[in-house]
């Protein structure tokens, strides 16, 4: 009855969550620094022209999030020129800033003029290495194919990314492995990889520690940062989001981002954009980084928990709820046991990340909660149809013939002999789905949703081990308290007879 | 009264039983033998509707076992399967009142019940609440004979209900079940390996071989006027292992 309460309880909540900020702007960006701080300066910018606004942090990747625009589940978002004309217009050669904004508009978007910065990819190495083997260009890599190229997943895919530049520049390295931007930059730093590919306003960049190869063919293509927002916005909102054109160089760029990452404090660091002292010089000393507040981090990690708890015991509920009558059919021989059990075992074969993306493509869903829950929701199918299915299976013929022998109903041999049996192994398929749920909840964050992934997924945008942690460890601390709790479960629901240590005679 | 008529089963191509005649009278002890995988589960199995007949019908209490009334005719048939089939996560009393509660029996009958089986199958009250890990071989054949018995059905089936249990158990047992068969007075049909035991419990015996009767009478019938030379080496392989 309690439990019941509590999981419409949190039905509810969220319902009540999720069309609250109908009324309100959304922003989006990209999980990394600079998109996030872009993101800030306009939820600020939106809030002097008088929009109540929400920033959804650090959606993913450019697909995710321009899909998020198209369908109007985001209001605007920064993106970068050279992105739009490649990855989002699909365009061969350079085009004006005037031809981008009249292909985008028959998708209903908009594009502001440039904001001022120019963030184009570039290859970095160790300043120390580059200085030992004499390289300063791209074209020098030549002579060197035994460096290690460690390249973030998404610069290795694009059209205008790694395989192109490679032939461009006629490189033909050995070693060319995909890894994660801020942990590249680790990678680095630790001696495990020689190159990497970064954005020319990285905050990473300012320390010195690191030498930008030069374009020297001259490849890699401008990108300008814009703002592109749909053309049903407000447009109070537009012309607010227009005032930030030419207003933001390299070096208030690169000094933001560099103070994102000190403080770990997006709003702070585009807070810079509105002082009026940074706006006449951009080189001043950065502030000193503050201690650790305690209180605020309770705060926030509560409001995390709360939040994973929330998508944790929504979707497993949901699961239970479809995957126990489910895996019920597929314990029954025939083909559609095998129907049920593919399917569900396929989507178990499907990477989270690659679900999420998938799902947030899908027209209902989107750049929501109910993707996140519906992602974790067929994540935690399996373990609980194949548990069922098998702990079904596993009851003995002669205590079914047993139970059809004393003449009880079909229905009532499944409540009364069958699912109690079972219990075990049903059990512990829904422990198994809770505790790989509370892992894989964390990936909510990548699409804005919150939960423990929050401060991992900004954790890495901003390379920060700490912030990861604080993360990692309270959904480490979760999965062992679920799994003790169903330890405690077990006591309750599984019949005693079937705890009992077997007789020995 | 139990009437099978031109009954058999065939599982693949094999026959299980050979269409077979066979009528057990009511109120009537009858033991079915023969070796093992002749097919005398199989008959059991078929009378409860636990398995189709592949032809013939089979009459019980003069109602025809149709798979739409097998419900019905299931709680007036009593069943213990060869190995007991008491399931493990309800205890003795659960097991037995499983069905008068499902059936929403008057709490104060099925007690009354409970107990006159209990002295019947001479079942300590105190293994009522245990599991039936905790009970002993010998205990578990009595909650499944009193589990079979609880609804007082017009027919008990046992699938060798000794099978499973030590000779001094056993022959303790047999006794208590001749004592018990005879103040039901029920129709009573037992699977048994023993001819022994055939003899001193039932008053008709069926000899099954590979899925066919070879021969259907009392201990003496079998004994002095053996139907081919299989019923003669039956009879004396099972004089051969008492006199041993
Ligand atoms: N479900 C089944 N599928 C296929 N063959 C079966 C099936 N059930 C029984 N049989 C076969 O039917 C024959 C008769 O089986 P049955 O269980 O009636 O033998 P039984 O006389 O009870 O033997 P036992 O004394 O060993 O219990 C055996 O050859 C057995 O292999
Ligand atoms: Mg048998």
């Amino acid at each position: 009855m309690k439990l019941t309460r509590c999981i419409f309880g949190s039905l509810w909540l969220c319902v009540l969550i999720v069309p609250a900020s109908a009324q309100s702007l959304r922003i989006g960006s990209k999980a990394f620094t600079e998109s996030y701080v872009l993101g800030e300066i306009a939820k600020r910018t939106l809030a002097d022209a008088g929009f109540a606004s929400e920033h959804k942090q650090g959606m993913g990747k450019t697909g995710i999030v321009w899909a998020a625009l198209h369908s109007g589940q985001i209001t605007c978002y920064p993106e970068y020129t050279g992105t739009i004309s490649e990855e989002l217009l699909k365009s061969h050669g350079e085009i004006t800033t005037g031809e981008m904004q009249r292909e985008l508009e028959p998708f209903g978007i908009g594009m502001t003029g440039e904001l001022g910065f120019n963030d184009t990819y570039a290859l970095v190495m160790p300043k120390e290495l580059a200085d030992r083997l004499r390289i300063s260009k791209i074209s020098d890599l030549k002579k060197h194919p035994g460096l290690r190229v460690a390249l973030t997943h998404e610069f290795l895919e694009r059209k205008d990314g790694w395989k192109p530049l490679a032939s461009r520049y006629g490189l033909n390295m050995d070693h060319v492995a995909g890894v994660e931007h801020t942990l590249g930059y680790d990678a680095l730093l630790a001696g495990k990889a020689d190159v990497k590919d970064a954005y020319s306003t990285d905050a990473m960049l300012a320390g010195g520690s690191f030498s930008v190869l030069q374009d020297d063919l001259g490849y890699f293509p401008t990108y300008k940062a814009v703002f592109l927002y749909r053309l049903d916005a407000p447009i109070k909102a537009i012309v607010a989001l227009r005032t930030l054109e030419g207003e933001i160089d390299e070096t208030r760029m690169i000094r933001m981002n560099s103070e994102a990452e000190k403080t770990k404090d997006f709003t702070e660091a585009a807070s810079l954009f509105f002082n009026p002292a940074f706006r006449k010089s951009a080189g001043g000393g950065a502030h000193a980084p503050q201690g650790f507040d305690w209180t605020l981090f309770l705060h926030k990690l509560a409001g995390w928990t709360l939040r994973h708890l929330e998508l944790v015991g929504i979707s497993l509920v949901l699961a239970i709820l479809v995957g126990v009558p489910l895996g019920i059919v597929a314990s029954r021989p025939g083909s559609l046991s095998h129907v049920i059990l593919g399917v569900t075992g396929m989507i178990q074969t499907i990477p989270s990340l690659a679900l999420l993306a998938l799902l947030v493509s899908v027209p209902l869903l989107g750049i929501q909660v109910q993707t996140a829950i519906v992602a974790l929701f067929l994540y935690s199918l399996l373990p609980i149809v194949r548990n069922t299915a098998t702990g079904l299976q596993e009851i003995p013929s002669s205590l079914r013939e047993s139970a059809a022998a004393l003449g009880l109903e079909r229905s009532a041999q499944l409540r009364k002999v069958y699912m109690p049996m079972a219990s075990r192994t049903i059990l512990a398929g829904i422990k198994t789905s809770a505790i790989i749920n509370v892992g894989t909840a964390t990936l909510a964050a990548l699409i804005g949703q919150g939960g423990l992934g929050e401060p991992i997924v900004s954790g890495l945008a901003i390379n920060d081990n700490r912030t990861i942690l604080q993360g990692a460890i309270p959904a480490a601390i979760l999965a062992l308290l679920v799994q003790f709790g169903f330890g405690l479960l077990d006591m309750l629901l599984i019949p005693k007879g079937l705890r009992l240590p077997a007789h020995t005679e | 009264m139990i009437e099978l008529r031109g009954v058999s089963k065939r599982f693949g191509s094999d026959y299980a039983l050979h269409p077979i005649d066979l009528v057990m009278n009511g109120g009537r002890t009858t033991a079915l033998i023969g070796p093992s995988g002749c097919g005398k589960s199989t008959v059991l199995r078929l009378i409860v509707g636990l398995l189709e007949p592949t032809s013939g019908t089979i009459v019980v209490e003069k109602q025809t076992v149709t798979p739409a009334d097998l419900i019905g005719i299931r709680r007036k048939l009593g069943y213990v399967i060869q190995d007991g089939g008491l399931f493990p996560h309800l205890t003795s009393r659960q097991n037995i009142l499983l069905m008068p509660k499902h059936l929403r029996t008057a709490e104060s009958d099925s007690q009354r019940r409970l107990n006159e089986l209990c002295e019947l199958t001479n079942f300590p009250a105190d293994g009522l609440d245990r599991y039936p890990v905790e009970l002993s071989g010998g205990q578990r054949q009595r909650v499944s004979l009193m589990r079979a018995l609880i609804l007082d059905p017009d027919v008990l089936l046992l699938d060798e209900p000794l099978g499973a249990l030590d000779p001094l158990v056993r022959s303790g047992l047999q006794t208590e079940l001749k004592e018990i068969f005879q103040r039901l007075k029920k129709t009573v049909v037992f699977v048994t390996h023993d001819m022994a035991e055939a003899g001193y419990l039932a008053d008709t015996i069926v000899l099954l071989q590979s899925g066919k009767i070879v021969q259907h009478g009392c201990l003496e019938d079998l004994r002095e006027r053996p139907a081919n030379s299989f019923v003669t080496e039956f009879m004396s392989a099972q004089r051969s292992l008492v006199q041993l």
